[in-house]
């Protein structure tokens, strides 16, 4: 089977090398006892135990968590919502565009003009108005996984449980919401992701008192390399992955775009 | 009477549909357009206003933030940022299709193995995955290091803090995104279009480049909106890898809502974004329509 690639196998491994070669070096480095960044003198993991002394760091981490466990809750809330009613309710490919818009708008153009919007509106800048913003682009994220999910599940089940009488609101707890769980965990978990390393929304709409941890990241790393930015680095990366896999389970990856 | 009954119930079933409606799609829609389309509706109307004297704007009309976008020194750094964007673009598409087009052809276990795997790093850390590139092309890093051991160079190479390095950063950062489309693309076309084209005398070769080409246009442009609307508009790789040389749009915008204060005119070179975006989706459309009233004829 494996012969048929042929020449493609230099493309597609070619990629691989790619695409894991600067973070495997980054990760390979976090473990360099050395202080100058790179000059390899051993292994020590002595790195990790200053991120948790550093109270910048430690602050950065709670705020994002604060975010993202937020984000994530109305993320979820809004994005079902909107992927039910537009699979079910009112099928329009006009309102199913603008549901999706914001994961592909730009996101500086987002970060801007919610700026306008907060400042106009004489509101402080802080965690909440970060909330607010990443809310709209990771619901964007939910609504397009459930809405993937729906499209193919068979809607006559729930037709049947409209007709026998149930109401709206019955029909979505009994047969919608179980079929569609693992798109919601997994829309869930993405919403998580993206909101846990987004910075250039944050950056735009966070207040200075409470900066979140990619902010932390942007201020450390303008500065160079140093070992402790990356035994940072190799801790958030795998928060990441490890969330994306568990998310992986749960849909296939074509859905996700 | 029985028709009476009749119709109450089709009111009421016409009252239910309506409120299910409401229920599901008015909380998703109103937040979007609290703080997407108004947001976007600010950013249109700050273009005709004029700066105020401390930042934020003052409400005098004016087309004075459109004049100055034209001047030569914007209009080279919207070129360069356009330049540099198509760059990482095709470079993508130059790899990524060849990848897309391996993976169709693995079992389909592996298939999703291997979309995992690209995919992943584009769910991690933005700011990271830009600077594990320092570390690795530093004048001190990982490859110049290598190298000169290897005894392939004896001077360490400057990679870093120039237009390429961005190209490269943006590349990397986007590539999953031009793979994905490809893919999906190509997975969907009928293995039936290509065997006609082969039976009807055509060698492996032409059928690729009549049948399967074309096919995967729709999802070529996709990944191409997705690879270069990100990187036309990106701050981050300019500044990291190219050392805040090369001005990018994206630099020039934020610097005009965090450092300038000039919200107008950093409005106007949003807008411009936009546009190109719009445009891009546009053009998309239309070759989608195209190619699947192709197909369908």
């Amino acid at each position: 089977m494996h012969n048929k690639l042929g020449w493609l196998r230099l493309p597609l491994y070619g990629v691989l090398v790619f695409l894991y070669l600067p973070i495997s070096v980054l990760i390979f480095m976090s473990f360099n006892a050395s202080d100058a960044p790179f000059t390899w003198t051993g292994f020590s993991t002595k790195w990790y135990s200053v991120l948790f002394d550093s109270p910048d760091i430690l602050e950065g981490f709670k705020n994002t968590l604060i975010v993202a466990v937020i984000t994530t809750i109305i993320s979820i809330v809004l994005g079902t919502l909107l992927a039910i009613g537009l699979a079910r309710y009112q099928k329009s490919s006009s309102l199913e565009a603008i549901a999706l818009t914001p994961a592909i708008f730009p996101d500086l153009a987002l970060a801007i003009g919610l700026l306008a919007l907060f400042t106009s509106l004489h509101l402080t800048l802080g965690l909440h108005s970060v909330i607010i913003s990443h809310a709209l682009f990771c619901m964007a994220f939910v609504t397009a996984i459930v809405r993937g999910r729906l499209a193919q599940i068979d809607s006559s089940l729930e037709e049947a449980a409209q007709d026998l009488g149930d109401t709206a609101i019955g029909t979505f707890f009994r047969v919608t919401l179980p079929s569609i769980k693992p798109a919601i965990i997994a829309g869930g978990l993405l919403a998580f992701t993206l909101s846990l390393d987004e910075f250039v929304i944050a950056f735009f709409t966070n207040g200075p008192s409470s900066p979140t941890l990619p902010i932390v990241i942007y201020s450390m790393v303008r500065f160079g390399v140093s070992p402790e930015i990356n035994a940072l680095a190799t801790v958030v990366l795998l928060i990441s992955a490890l969330i994306v896999t568990i998310a992986q389970r749960n849909v296939k990856v074509q859905d996700q775009l | 009477m029985a028709l009476a009954v009749k119709s109450e119930g089709r009111d009421a079933i016409k009252r239910r549909a309506l409120l299910s409606r409401t229920l599901f799609l008015v909380p998703g829609l109103t937040y979007i357009t609290a703080f997407m389309l108004i947001p976007l509706g600010f950013i249109i109307a700050y273009t005709f206003l004029s700066r105020g004297t401390y930042g934020g704007i003052e409400f005098i009309f004016t087309f004075e933030n459109y004049t100055r976008a034209l001047d030569s020194l914007y209009i080279g750094v919207l070129i360069k940022s356009i330049f540099i964007a198509a760059a990482a673009t095709v470079l993508a598409f130059l790899i990524g299709f060849p990848v897309a087009y391996a993976i169709t052809k693995l079992p389909t276990n592996r298939q999703n193995i291997m979309l995992v795997l690209i995919v992943l790093p584009f769910w991690t850390n933005f700011l990271i995955r830009t600077y594990a590139w320092i570390v690795l092309l530093n004048t001190q890093g990982f490859l110049n290091k290598g190298l000169i051991n290897m005894g392939v160079i004896s001077q360490p190479l400057e990679l870093l803090y120039k237009p390429s390095a961005i190209v490269l950063g943006l590349l990397y950062a986007y590539i999953p995104l031009m793979i994905l489309p490809i893919y999906s693309a190509l997975v969907r076309i009928d293995p039936a279009m290509k065997e006609a084209a082969i039976n009807l005398g055509a060698t492996p070769a032409q059928a690729f480049r009549q049948v399967t080409l074309p096919l995967a246009l729709p999802g070529v442009l996709v990944g191409a909106i997705f690879v270069f609307v990100p990187s036309v508009g990106n701050f981050i790789v300019p500044e990291l890898l190219g050392g805040g040389k090369t001005v990018m749009v994206g630099n020039l915008i934020r610097d005009q809502f965090l450092k300038a204060r000039d919200w107008p005119f950093g409005s106007v070179l949003a807008l411009s974004m936009v546009i190109m975006l719009l445009v891009l989706f546009f053009i998309q459309a239309r070759v989608n329509r195209r190619v699947l009233g192709d197909a369908r004829a």
